[in-house]
């Protein structure tokens, strides 16, 4: 079975990101939402393979990666990042 | 000087008197001795060239804008002689981590010296008013250079062969003639708006605390970033390190905010105790509020006036490329200029700077507005986009790549410029025509250290007959690998380390012809 891709697999990401704003330009939040669904289908489409979807819809998934709680719910006091005073 | 008693003072100058006639005269004027000005100032002085520079304020100001510089300024600076003096005072970083929330891992780290052996860093801390100081010590030591501290230029009367100005000193009108002005005036140029011409592009609706503050504090010299920390809840934040123990503190604040209030002890302290604990003990240097835009001018040569530095283009911090845009201007107009000047070159070789400088503006414009886009999103589905990427940025290493705090400036390539001849040979990689030479270990020394203030043609292995007065550099090991030279192989560097030309085999008339078209059309030797 074939495996979801999570390294770098991409170039231009800077050029692919403005594109991406660009399409949602002077869009109203539910046209915005129609975008990224034909986008979506689009490219689900072109991988043509439905247990690779299958596990992307599984990591986007509210709980998957880095989604379980919006950080500034989690707001720790004055913390930084160690690695201080190396 | 009177009228600029709220501009915090670094050092102080005194205001140049007015001449004593009512109608001056000058061959090169400089509007303004902020960081471009003079070190445009340092480059024409230094082949020579008699300058006047015509500056507002009277001192050096005391309000660090710019501390961030990247290596190639630094390899400008080296060429002007004062890279030691800056190196030396600044701190040295190469890494820059993004953080989001409360994470202790950064999320996305860069190296912004990818490539090691290199003489210079991938950047330096260093308050503006140090650089600027540095380049006018140097200044000061060159006789063919005046500056006329507390001038200001009310007036720019354009003719075909030069400019006459009307400048203020002290109370006092005259007319200063000049053959030529090179506007480094700032964001607010007098001189382009004297001129009537345009500056267009985007304003940002956002507003960035900067509180500049003293403290004893350990962290590593690195470029720190965070997303939606929690002593900044949804908004962002950047901690710098600068010399004598001052760090840089940047804090976004949105849009609706007080302006005025923002910058109000009482108001900033609680951002810095919230960020480094509330028992901190610093400081306050200087506290500032913000916005940004990214514009240019349409063009920067206007007949024998030049545009450069702020003047001519405008950015976003993110990325630092305002001040390092301006070096790169310099860099690229100071040997033009010279050959012009000196008869060696038509005038068309200044247009050259059109082309050339437009198209640096317009990469850093382009990065500085992108960055800006992904820090400020300005609607629902910008704003989603943005927030997925940071979230899955924590644990995937595909998304990685699009955190966008700041794409840091480094040395733009001209792969279309008028100056290059292009590749004929079948070349693979390498530094291909109007790009520039990348630094290597060389002898006991630095492959750029070999570099003056002339063309000069790198080799790898080839002896033969150059044209006249072509200066001839011996390259081997890194050096020629880093530039892609195979045995036998040569390149054409311009006086501003950009290559204009390579041969694997290379002959003399080949090379005259390169050198020609890089001299903007004028035959070589001359
Ligand atoms: C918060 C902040 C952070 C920044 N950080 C960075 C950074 O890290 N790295 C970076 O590269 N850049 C940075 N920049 C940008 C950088 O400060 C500017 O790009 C730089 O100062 C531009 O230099 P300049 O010489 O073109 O203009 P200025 O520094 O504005 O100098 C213009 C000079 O012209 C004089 N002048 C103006 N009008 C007249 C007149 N009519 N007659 C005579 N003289 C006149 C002024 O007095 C002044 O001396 C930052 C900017 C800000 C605001």
């Amino acid at each position: 079975m074939a495996e979801l891709r999570t390294d770098v697999n991409l170039s231009g990401h800077d050029d692919l990101y403005a594109a991406l704003l660009r399409l949602h330009e002077d869009r109203t939040e539910a046209e915005s939402l129609k975008i990224w669904s034909r986008l979506v289908l689009l490219l689900a489409n072109h991988i043509g393979d439905a247990e690779v979807v299958l596990q992307a819809i599984a990591l986007a998934r509210p709980g998957g990666a880095g989604a379980d709680a919006h950080p500034a719910d989690a707001t720790g006091p004055d913390r930084m990042p160690e690695g201080r005073g190396q | 000087m009177s009228g600029h008693h709220d501009i915090p003072v670094y050092r102080r100058i005194g205001a140049t008197p007015a001449p004593s006639v009512r109608t001056d005269q000058a061959g090169v004027v400089i509007a303004g001795a902020g960081p471009v000005g003079l070190a445009m100032a340092l480059d024409l002085g230094r082949r020579g060239h008699c300058v006047t520079v015509v500056t507002r304020l009277d001192f050096i100001a005391h309000c660090s804008k710019a501390i961030c510089f990247s290596k190639r300024s630094l390899d400008i600076l080296d060429r002007l002689g004062v890279g030691d003096a800056v190196v030396a005072k600044g701190v040295t970083w190469n890494v820059g981590k993004v953080f989001r929330g409360d994470g202790q891992q950064p999320i996305y780290q860069f190296d912004m010296l990818p490539v090691k052996d290199q003489k210079r860093p991938g950047f330096i801390n260093i308050q503006q008013y140090y650089v600027e100081e540095f380049l006018l010590d140097a200044l000061l030591a060159l006789p063919n250079v005046e500056i006329r501290w507390g001038h200001s230029i009310e007036q720019v009367t354009p003719r075909d062969d030069g400019v006459d100005l009307d400048i203020l000193a002290a109370g006092t009108d005259y007319r200063l003639t000049a053959d030529w002005l090179i506007a480094c005036d700032g964001s607010r140029s007098t001189v382009r708006a004297r001129m009537g011409l345009d500056f267009e592009g985007r304003v940002f609706e956002d507003n960035f605390l900067i509180a500049d503050i003293r403290m004893t504090h350990e962290m590593p010299p690195e470029r720190w970033f965070w997303f939606d920390p929690p002593f900044n809840p949804g908004k962002s934040a950047l901690m710098h390190r600068q010399p004598d123990d001052v760090w840089r503190l940047d804090f976004q604040l949105g849009w609706d905010i007080d302006r005025d209030a923002a910058t109000r002890p009482e108001n900033v302290e609680p951002y810095i105790r919230a960020m480094l604990g509330g028992d901190v003990e610093f400081e306050r240097e200087w506290y500032s509020v913000y916005t940004f835009q990214c514009r240019r001018m349409a063009r920067f040569v206007h007949g024998h006036v030049i545009f450069a530095g702020d003047s001519a283009h405008l950015v976003s911090p993110f990325g630092a490329r305002g001040c390092n845009g301006g070096f790169a201007d310099i860099d690229n107009l100071g040997w033009k200029l010279d050959l012009v000047l000196r008869g060696k070159a038509d005038q068309r070789l200044v247009q050259s700077y059109d082309h050339e400088a437009v198209l640096t503006a317009d990469e850093n414009i382009l990065n500085s507005t992108r960055s800006t886009d992904f820090l400020t999103p300005k609607s629902p589905a910008s704003q989603a986009l943005r927030d997925a990427v940071l979230e899955l940025a924590q644990d995937h290493e595909f998304a990685r790549p699009f955190v966008n705090s700041g794409r840091l400036s480094t040395a733009v390539a001209y792969p279309e410029s008028p100056l290059s001849t292009p590749d004929e040979d079948g070349w693979q990689g390498g530094v291909a025509p109007g790009a520039p030479v990348p630094d290597a270990p060389l002898g006991d020394g630095w492959l750029l250290e070999r570099l003056g203030d002339d063309f000069v043609l790198l080799v790898h292995g080839w002896q033969g007959e150059v044209p006249a007065g072509l200066c001839v550099v011996a390259t081997q090991g890194a050096a020629a690998r880093r530039l892609g030279l195979p045995a036998g192989a040569a390149c054409l560097v311009r006086p501003d380390q950009y290559v204009a030309a390579r041969w694997m085999q290379p002959d003399r008339d080949r090379i005259g012809a390169a050198l020609s078209r890089a001299n903007g059309g004028t035959p070589w030797p001359n």
